[in-house]
């Protein structure tokens, strides 16, 4: 039964991440954040499957809420009809084909050489929040300390970006 | 047959589907049922009283409200953290506690930081 819903999710992301760029109805930016919201959703389906639950639900929160809510601010701080008229130059196209190919070789080189789901069930045990959090704590410390000097400069970056007079 | 957690799962995403739909539903076949369909050029504006609405309803947002999704994201990716050390606080170390407590004071600091910067005033 999981294979199913693998390839069911599978197909979903892909599908929805298609629409994301080329959309062959509309052009609206804010279509394409809708279908990226959907694509976010599968994949958390795709957590789901690996037993990856505390992922899934992260995954929904922080992905699909808080950083589609900044995605759909940034389509409205923009001027969405001249994005609409914007038409495709080919010189871009063809680039970013090149840019996607060389990226998805090097992903087939990376994958080609690596063991996929060989002993990952024996050091996961399952992905519950408990063992995760038991995993981050005794051997990702300095890791998880780094995420917090990370998310303060991020803090600090957008504070001193947005145009305010500071005092 | 044991389905494990995706049973649970399933059951979720059903009641949160039917949350959602169920009312739209209801709205739907309350409105096929007893609303009698008389459409017209002033039961189809946007007011059914006062002035015409003049151009799109299309707004640029002010570049302010950014910061407060961004300091959000960052708040809400603390939570994220602070999930499975509540849910691991058994089994935790004291050195643990340090961390997630340098974890916390830092963040609390720039939230300090931001607040004595006057971000946090809404103009």
């Amino acid at each position: 039964m999981e294979p199913v819903f693998f390839y069911i999710f599978a197909g979903l992301t892909l599908l929805c991440g298609g629409l994301v760029i080329a959309n062959p109805f509309t052009r609206n930016p804010v279509t394409s954040a809708m279908f990226l919201f959907l694509t976010i959703l599968s994949m958390s389906g795709l957590f789901v499957l690996l037993h990856a639950f505390f992922l899934a639900a992260v995954q929904v929160l922080v992905y699909a809420g808080a950083v589609m809510v900044l995605f759909v601010f940034v389509i409205m701080l923009l001027d969405l009809k001249e994005e609409e008229r914007r038409r495709m130059k080919l010189a871009a196209v063809v680039l970013g084909a090149v840019a996607t190919g060389v990226i998805a070789l090097a992903m087939i080189g990376a994958m080609r050489h690596s063991r996929v789901g060989l002993g990952l069930e024996s050091n996961v045990a399952e992905g519950s929040t408990i063992a995760l959090g038991k995993n981050l704590f005794a051997n990702f410390a300095l890791p998880f300390e780094l995420v917090s000097l990370l998310l303060l400069v991020a803090m600090i970056g957008a504070v001193l970006l947005s145009k305010k007079d500071l005092r | 047959m044991s389905f494990g957690p995706f049973l649970f799962l399933t059951v979720f995403a059903a009641a949160a589907l039917v949350f959602g739909l169920a009312p739209l539903g209801l709205a739907w076949l309350w409105a096929r049922c007893f609303s009698p369909r008389k459409p017209g050029p002033v039961k189809n504006a946007i007011y059914e009283c006062g002035l015409e609405a003049q151009p799109t309803g299309w707004v640029q947002f002010g570049s302010e409200y950014y910061l407060y999704g961004i300091i959000f994201l960052i708040f809400d990716v603390e939570t994220i953290f602070l999930l499975p050390f509540a849910a691991a606080f058994k089994g935790l170390s004291f050195g643990a506690c340090l961390a997630m407590l340098i974890f916390i004071l830092l963040l609390a600091e720039g939230l300090a930081w931001a607040w004595a910067k006057g971000v946090l005033v809404w103009k």
